[in-house]
């Protein structure tokens, strides 16, 4: 049965209210089963040996000591990960990033792996592996990668367009906007150019990744992994090694968090080589110093910004060049970059260019709306530049500018209804904007903006006899939507929602389902449900018209009950849907609602944040005063878990604004590898972060959802980085925006 | 790998000095843990002083005060006399880590650990703290800055370890006090820092004083010329400006992931000055 997917705006009863969350208890009692919490019989431990070099041509690895160690059950290289996936370039490159080919391209890369009955005699294997490194030339820097004399990372890659017999580590060039910029630019009173820098930071996720691989003789195989996305890990370990998609059950478990550094395989491709090989249960758990060397962080940048405006307000043309570092492997992070940067603005003449370019680090992953704070923090500092030079409150100027319904993006399409303007409104009317400032503080503000996502979901419900309901999605949980997948389904069936329980169902129980990224799985798996709740319905009025022996048109759900209308029932007294389940064995069997559909109709969602500090200045240190995230949720189905991800991202954002960057030595070597120099924000160093939901509908999703979970990482760089400014009375432009970084900026000035 | 945990400083020695490998002796165990588990040595013998009574307590002795090498930096700040004494040194074991770690941590151990940024160290050295060495050849006294080698290296010969930490008891209008620079506000290392401590004469003008940094070189350093610029002022701006530029001049910091040789030696200079106010506040300066 095919259905409905627009907004319909019904009167709701139990979403939005603030239930707790299923898997509450579990967690907070140490129940709960991470990545690292699931054992098996005869299981061994698998560890990676990893290359110390930024470059390295592998000449030879010879593993024969460490085979020969007693307790040492396998000893894979490349050459037991072949490739299987035809040359397919895109998937090579996974399969190279889990396993060095011949030549090790980052400080951290994977270079052969061992099994072995416990950790010790694992740890001994991997010191007796020789392998016999070629240093070569490293690159880590973007703007250095760019460079005619750079050593070249991958000397397959030509940019498309260029010249197909030059190496060279830019991927790719993309390119967005429309207008006349020249013309535009010519008709600017004021133009303002700046360039900005951005460090690498990671996702930073409390539990690194983790699994328990089994492969058997006869091909069948079980991956028990901390994932955002366990359909796609099923679909890359199937392919990676030859199996067959319905063979690999795959199973996330609970996840200590992803931020989209879980979206796709490092090592879990190995832990089943060396299942494979070893014919026994592998679980190999990273620490966390290889899951900083060796997972993806997200880029580091080098942005050049022009804005031209009017003295009237009006922007008259902007141009971005943004240069993107993707790691060792070719991505699209510096495409993701230039199609956000311009999102916020109605502008007439706009034009972004994106570099993809490779260097020495690590494969770049996701990280929470990937790319746009970045491109934010560099659009956002000169936005408010140009505010200033016009003598305009920096809230007004950009209300003036801001996108609308029926605006072109500069990225494309033509938006519909939309929250930038609101969310800018909310700004003004905030009271934070009325506290008074003191000495060396300072007070900024920035706009945001992310896509978001749909894809396909696949969603079941089954009811239970005494009129509980299972509800089985294959989006995993990284946020706390089991509650709000729970509140969903028992809207559509008018049951309680403790009577709902959500699991995540495996690969095996469920058709296809794409990764938890883009801020999809509320949006996407909360329709599915919403389907699959209207299919259980039309078969519980079948069962309930067959019961009180009507014909099923007259037969009504209202409220979680059958009700038969028509003057010749009016005897009859309504079903519950506990009734209906109860007499089930007898009517028909189980009843069950099944849906699946690509979630087309992801509503783009927009952040306004405000942000005030205090910096010292003999010191360059920055206190974060008060902080206020308001963002468009298009429907808050939990209140609590969309205000969590409002403060979440903020926290992230500050820890990235001034303080977390990977530091690369010389040698090309990661210097910071752990949580004690790459500094992640604690509790004391942040403040309550105040959050306002707004609500502007989604039109393509029957309860207005948008995704909530990235846009407020995209502002705080430059809201920070505003305030910042604002208190010392120098502009800065590189992120983080450390204390060296703060103080040297205003020495520099002096 | 061999756990001991002997209930006497004598049967501690004895375990140390008989042994043939490498043996570690294990106070609140927070530095020594963390290298065992990331591998950075592997201990033949670990011997346990907690279990060993004198060394449990802070004893208020005719000369000051004697800190067991296992009182773990909570009790310090628990303990008013302390407190009272030398709030500067006090405040500096309230730094280490966060309130977990300072449940298990000690300032011998971190003495020990012989790192550059060690947080309780400047103080304990500005208050002319004294580390009691106990070894096979018996026991001896010394001032705590002798006691750090280097990074991770101590002057600590075979078969000794530290039996507790001694303080003066404070001359009357004596105030110390310690700041560090850290970009968190906890759970972090102390990327330059600086204690002073004053005594005060006639008129608010201080007569004695001494200014250590840390994590400026190789090992916390004393500095006379700092000192000798407050000596004989009541910290006027031309003082504390000739303070931090002694300090500043006795930098010798390296560039690495934690800061620049250029932030550590003009933060040190900061934290000095702002130091020696605090100290010179609690020493009843106005
Ligand atoms: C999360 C965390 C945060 C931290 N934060 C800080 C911080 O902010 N500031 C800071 O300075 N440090 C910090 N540290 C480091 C550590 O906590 C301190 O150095 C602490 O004071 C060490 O004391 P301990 O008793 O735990 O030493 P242990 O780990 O037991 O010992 C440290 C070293 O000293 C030796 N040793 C211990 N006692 C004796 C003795 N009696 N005689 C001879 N040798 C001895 C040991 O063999 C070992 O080599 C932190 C550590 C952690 C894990």
């Amino acid at each position: 049965m095919s259905h409905d997917a627009s907004f319909t705006n019904q009167k709701f009863k139990v979403i939005g209210t603030r239930v707790p969350r299923p898997d509450g208890i579990d967690k907070v009692t140490g129940r709960a089963r991470y990545g690292a919490d699931a054992t098996a019989p005869g299981q061994l431990v698998g560890m990676i040996l990893r290359s110390p070099h930024a470059h390295a041509d592998i000449r030879k690895i010879d593993t024969s000591a460490a085979e020969a160690l007693p307790g040492v059950k396998a000893v894979i290289t490349s050459a037991d990960l072949p490739d299987k996936v035809g040359g397919r370039r895109d998937m090579l490159d996974i399969l190279e990033n889990c396993m060095a080919r011949g030549r090790a391209l980052y400080d951290g890369h994977a270079v052969a792996a061992v099994a072995a009955i416990d950790a010790e005699t694992a740890k001994r294997a991997l010191k007796l592996i020789k392998v016999d490194y070629k240093p070569l030339a490293h690159v880590t820097d973007v703007d250095e990668a760019m460079r005619d004399d750079a050593p070249i990372v991958q000397p397959w890659v030509r940019t498309a367009g260029g010249d197909p017999n030059k190496p060279t580590n830019v991927a790719q060039i993309s390119q967005f906007g429309h207008g006349d910029l020249d013309a535009g630019f010519a008709e600017a009173d004021v133009i303002i150019e700046r360039s900005y820098k951005t460090e690498q930071t990671h996702q930073g996720y409390i539990e690194p990744h983790a699994c328990l691989a089994s492969v058997g003789p006869d091909g069948q195989g079980e991956l028990w992994v901390t994932t955002q996305g366990h359909y796609t890990f099923r679909t890359q370990c199937a392919a990676l090694l030859g199996m067959e998609v319905a063979k690999l059950k795959v199973t996330s478990s609970e996840i200590g968090g992803g931020f989209g550094g879980k979206t796709h395989v490092w090592m879990e491709p190995v832990a089943l080589a060396l299942s494979r090989k070893a014919n026994r249960p592998v679980k190999l758990v990273l620490t966390r110093e290889e899951t900083f060397r060796g997972t993806g962080p997200t880029c580091s940048t080098s942005i050049d910004i022009k804005i031209g405006a009017r003295r009237d307000g009006r922007i008259t043309a902007a141009l971005a060049t943004l240069r993107y570092q993707d790691g060792a492997f070719p991505g699209i992070w510096g495409m993701l970059g230039a199609m956000t940067a311009w999102a916020c603005y109605d502008l007439p003449n706009v034009k972004s260019v994106a570099y993809d370019v490779l260097v020495n680090r690590p494969k770049v992953a996701a990280y929470r709306a990937p790319s746009a704070p970045m491109a934010a923090f560099a659009v956002e500092s000169t936005v408010d530049l140009v505010a200033r030079e016009l003598g305009m409150d920096p809230v007004d100027f950009r209300l003036l500018n801001a996108a609308k319904e029926g605006t072109r993006a500069s990225y494309g399409p033509t938006y519909g209804p939309i929250g930038i303007g609101p969310t800018l409104e909310a700004v003004k009317n905030h009271p934070q904007m009325k506290v008074k400032l003191g000495p060396n503080q300072g007070r900024g503000m920035a706009c945001g903006f992310w896509f978001n996502f749909g894809g396909q979901t696949c969603s079941t419900v089954n009811i239970g006899v005494d009129g509980t309901v299972n509800v089985s999605v294959g989006t995993v949980d990284v946020g706390g939507s089991r509650a709000s997948l729970s509140l969903i389904a028992a809207e559509e069936l008018g049951v309680p929602y403790e009577s709902v329980k959500c699991t995540v169902a495996d690969t095996a129980t469920l058709g296809h389902n794409d990764t938890t990224e883009g801020s999809r799985g509320t949006f996407s798996s909360g329709m599915a449900i919403i389907f699959a709740c209207r299919n259980a319905v039309q078969e519980l009025r079948a069962r309930a018209a067959k019961m009180m022996d009507v014909p099923v048109e007259d037969v009504h759900w209202e409220n979680g009950q059958a009700v038969a209308l028509g003057t010749q029932h009016s005897n009859l007294q309504p079903l519950t849907l506990a009734q209906i389940a109860r007499k089930s064995p007898q009517t028909g069997g189980p009843i069950a609602g099944h849906n699946e559909v690509v979630a087309d109709g992801a509503g783009v969602s927009f952040a306004s944040h405000i942000c005030d500090v205090e910096v010292d200045p003999e010191t360059g240190q920055t206190r974060v005063l008060r902080y206020a995230v308001i963002q468009d949720a298009g429907k808050a189905i939990h209140p609590d878990y969309v205000e969590g991800q409002f403060q979440g991202a903020a926290a992230q954002g500050i820890g990235w604004a001034l303080n977390e960057e990977y530091i690369y030595g010389k040698d090309g070597r990661l210097q910071n590898p752990g949580f004690l120099d790459y500094r992640i924000p604690v509790c004391s160093d942040l403040p309550f972060i105040d959050t306002q939901i707004l609500e502007i509908p989604n039109p393509g999703h029957p309860y207005g959802i948008r995704g909530v979970g990235e846009t407020s990482i995209v502002p705080p760089l430059a809201a920070i980085g505003n305030a910042v400014s604002n208190a010392v009375g120098v502009r800065m432009t590189h992120v983080p925006m450390s204390p060296p970084r703060i103080l040297g900026a205003i020495k520099a000035a002096r | 790998m061999k756990y001991e945990a002997p209930t006497s400083t004598k049967d501690a020695v004895a375990l140390l000095a008989k042994n043939k490998g490498s043996a570690y002796v294990l106070a609140g165990g927070s530095d020594l843990l963390v290298r065992l588990k990331g591998g950075f040595i592997e201990p033949d013998l670990i011997v346990d002083i907690k279990r060993i009574g004198a060394m449990q307590e802070i004893k208020k002795t005719a000369s000051g005060f004697r800190i067991g090498a296992a009182v773990p930096c909570v009790a310090m700040g628990e303990s008013q006399a302390l407190n009272k004494a030398w709030p500067g040194v006090v405040e500096a074991a309230k730094l280490i880590g966060s309130d977990q770690v300072q449940g298990r941590c000690t300032v011998t151990g971190n003495l020990c650990n012989a790192s550059p940024a060690a947080d309780s160290v400047p103080a304990l050295v500005t208050a002319r703290a004294k580390a009691v060495v106990v070894g096979p050849k018996g026991r001896r006294t010394v001032a705590v800055e002798k006691i750090p080698a280097g990074p991770g290296r101590t002057t600590l010969t075979k078969g000794e370890l530290i039996e507790a930490i001694t303080l003066p008891a404070p001359k009357p209008k004596t105030g110390d006090a310690y700041l560090r620079f850290t970009p968190r506000t906890e759970m972090d290392i102390a990327v330059c820092s600086a204690a002073v401590s004053v005594t005060l004469g006639k008129g608010g003008v201080v007569e004695e004083a001494r200014v250590a940094l840390g994590a400026v070189a190789p090992t916390v350093v004393l500095v006379p010329a700092a000192a000798k610029a407050i000596i004989g002022t009541k910290l006027d701006a031309a003082a504390l400006d000739a303070l931090a530029a002694a300090c500043r001049a006795a930098c010798s910091p390296i560039d690495d992931k934690r800061g620049t040789v250029e932030f550590r030696t003009d933060v040190a200079g900061v934290l000095a000055k702002r130091a020696a106010k605090v100290a010179y506040q609690r020493a009843g300066g106005k």
